[in-house]
């Protein structure tokens, strides 16, 4: 055999055909956009946005060849529903972002840039069926996340939430990449279903059984940082008061996504066997998570960090889905993940529309609850479209958001969980405070200006399109959940 | 009288490495320099390049060897943008600790 003969993996490029769409976004904007004179206003966030929209196109048309999981390059990526789920929602906040950013004065060549090369990256990690591809492909986002955190070089809470932002997730990265040691070690494959298919078929021996353990709580509290669940939240609302408001919006809709995504994944593909084990952390965390979260949200005094801590009692609510997926023995298990992806698709939506909204309020920069004043005398438009959008959030029937949130506490109920689904829906209680608190300052307060404030095109066409998703969601359902009913992983 | 020939086996390479791995998550936690912060992250991806080529000489399985160098160019990327961010800031102050980033909070 002529050992100079290497033969690669045969790859779909049809089905890559996503990932190649953002890259060709981010080559053209660095490479065409370097070289020229300055493009007009808007032109940098429109090829961004173009970028990830074909991207997103793409991945929906492979939706009927998905029906099975689709393995490619030798089973290191997988595109399976759940993942095209997971890259549209990637593709159209991704689109929202880059719109809401023109408005914003951040939509400039880099910044454009960077908000590709995150959905590049957050794309890798949801489609990849290998821990170390997921690894790279958590590092690609995160590396721009930083970068767009600290992007506005005029303010020094940007620099101060960019750093923070690459400490503590450069240490959760550390923590992941562990795990990941771990479970190697103990399994000798980072092949998600290679590890399932060893962890189920050998009698683990004692001193295994602590390696898979050890791993399967070090890759948690990787994922549980990226996500933000109580206790590793504490870096959430620096982070997301300090950054612009698009890349807050980046952050917390891809971000998130794709965090959610790729924990499920890792979880129930590669670690089912060990459900019993890891369960009941992530029943106590996803509890506390709703909780905390929706307590520490009412209490803060900037609209951006509010939603910091509201998206992490949203993050709870996911994982409220995830228990029951879990619950395998149960009949009604398969309910959990169709519940999760419902979640992370409305959820992108509401956020970006919702702090589209802060961003026409008060700017790029901080948001003090003052900002929000009397916004619905000066933009009427903007402030009922927010209005319907924290509605959504808080989960009121008729918008998105209760269909959302319905899924997750349903599957919990369904698998025999009635205690997390009752501390789910307490935290839902305490939450709806604090989006009516945003809401009284929107109506009733008196405005610092009062004359009308025109509404950026763009801007208003992000959260316009939010709210009237949100709604045709909310009062027509079917559709989704039934594109949706039957995903698995 | 028989000499004690002490053989390393992994168990000692991946205690090493969970010392590393524990020295280095102290360090970001106590340490208030952002430039020495970043050095115990690094330290930390370390550990666990010990740990990955341990289990990948136990296992007889070049993988663990390989994903040593993904780690590697992941740690170069994230000194690139780190090492940015901290100058980006510092130009501004004249400290470099991390107590004085305290604008946000609530």
């Amino acid at each position: 055999m002529n050992p100079a003969t290497f033969v690669g993996p045969s790859i779909d490029w049809f089905l890559v055909a996503p990932l190649l769409a953002l890259v060709a976004g981010i080559v053209v904007l660095l490479a065409v956009g370097s070289l020229t004179p300055r493009w007009p206003k808007g032109w940098y966030a429109g090829v961004a946005a173009l970028a990830a929209g074909t991207a997103g196109t793409l991945a929906a048309t492979a939706w009927e060849r998905a029906v099975q999981p689709v393995g490619l390059a030798a089973g290191s990526l997988v595109i399976d529903r759940f993942a095209i789920v997971a890259v549209v929602a990637i593709a159209l906040s991704t689109v929202l972002v880059a719109a809401m950013s023109d408005a914003a004065g951040t939509g400039n060549l880099e910044f454009s840039a960077l908000l590709l090369a995150a959905a590049v990256g957050g794309t890798v990690m949801v489609v990849a069926n290998d821990l170390v591809v997921l690894f790279v492909g958590l590092e690609t986002m995160s590396l721009a996340f930083y970068v767009l955190a600290a992007s506005d070089r005029d303010r020094p809470t940007s620099g101060e939430a960019g750093l923070k932002y690459f400490i503590l997730g450069g240490f959760a990265s550390a923590f992941f990449l562990f795990g990941v040691a771990f479970v190697y070690g103990s399994t000798g494959s980072t092949n998600l279903g290679t590890i399932a298919e060893r962890l189920s078929s050998e009698v683990p021996v004692a001193s295994t059984g602590a390696l898979v353990l050890a791993g399967t709580a070090l890759l948690f509290v990787g994922f549980a940082f990226k996500v933000s669940l109580v206790p590793f939240h504490v870096w959430t609302p620096d982070v997301y008061q300090g950054a612009p408001t698009p890349a807050t919006a980046m952050f917390a809709s891809v971000g998130k996504v794709v965090g959610v995504a790729a924990l499920l994944r890792t979880f129930l593909s590669a670690l089912p066997v060990r459900s019993d084990d890891w369960r009941p952390v992530v029943w106590v965390l996803a509890a506390a998570t709703v909780v905390v979260g929706a307590v520490l949200a009412v209490v803060q005094r900037d609209a951006k960090r509010m939603l910091a801590y509201s998206s992490v009692s949203h993050a709870g609510f996911i994982l409220v889905g995830l228990v029951a997926a879990s619950r395998t023995n149960e009949p009604d298990a398969a309910l959990g993940v169709p519940a999760v992806a419902a979640y992370l698709a409305v959820y992108s939506v509401l956020v970006v529309g919702t702090l589209a909204a802060v961003a026409h309020a008060a700017g790029a920069g901080d948001a003090p609850l003052s900002s929000l004043d009397g916004l619905g005398r000066t933009s009427p438009v903007v402030a009922w479209s927010a209005t319907v959008l924290l509605l959504a959030q808080a989960g009121v029937p008729l918008t998105a958001g209760f269909v959302a949130k319905f899924g997750v506490i349903r599957a919990a109920v369904a698998t025999g969980d009635h205690a997390l689904a009752v501390v789910a829906m307490l935290g839902a209680v305490v939450a709806a405070y604090l989006y009516l608190r945003l809401m009284v300052g929107m109506w009733l307060k008196e405005p610092a200006q009062p004359d009308p404030r025109p509404v950026p095109v763009s801007t208003g066409t992000v959260v316009v399109a939010c709210a009237a998703a949100t709604l045709v969601v909310g009062v027509v359902p079917g559709p989704l959940l039934d594109a949706l009913a039957g995903l698995g992983l | 009288m028989t000499a004690v020939v002490l053989q390393p086996t992994t168990t000692w390479y991946l205690v090493l490495a969970s010392v590393l791995f524990v020295i280095g998550a102290t360090g970001v936690l106590v340490r208030r320099n952002p430039l020495v912060m970043f050095m115990c992250i690094e330290l930390m991806l370390n550990a666990v390049n010990v740990a990955f080529v341990a289990f990948a000489h136990r296992l007889g399985d070049p993988t663990g060897q390989s994903v040593v160098f993904f780690v590697l160019v992941v740690a170069a990327a994230e000194v690139t943008v780190g090492l940015g961010i901290i100058v980006a800031i510092m130009r501004r102050r004249t400290s470099t600790t991390a107590d004085d980033l305290a604008e946000l909070q609530g």
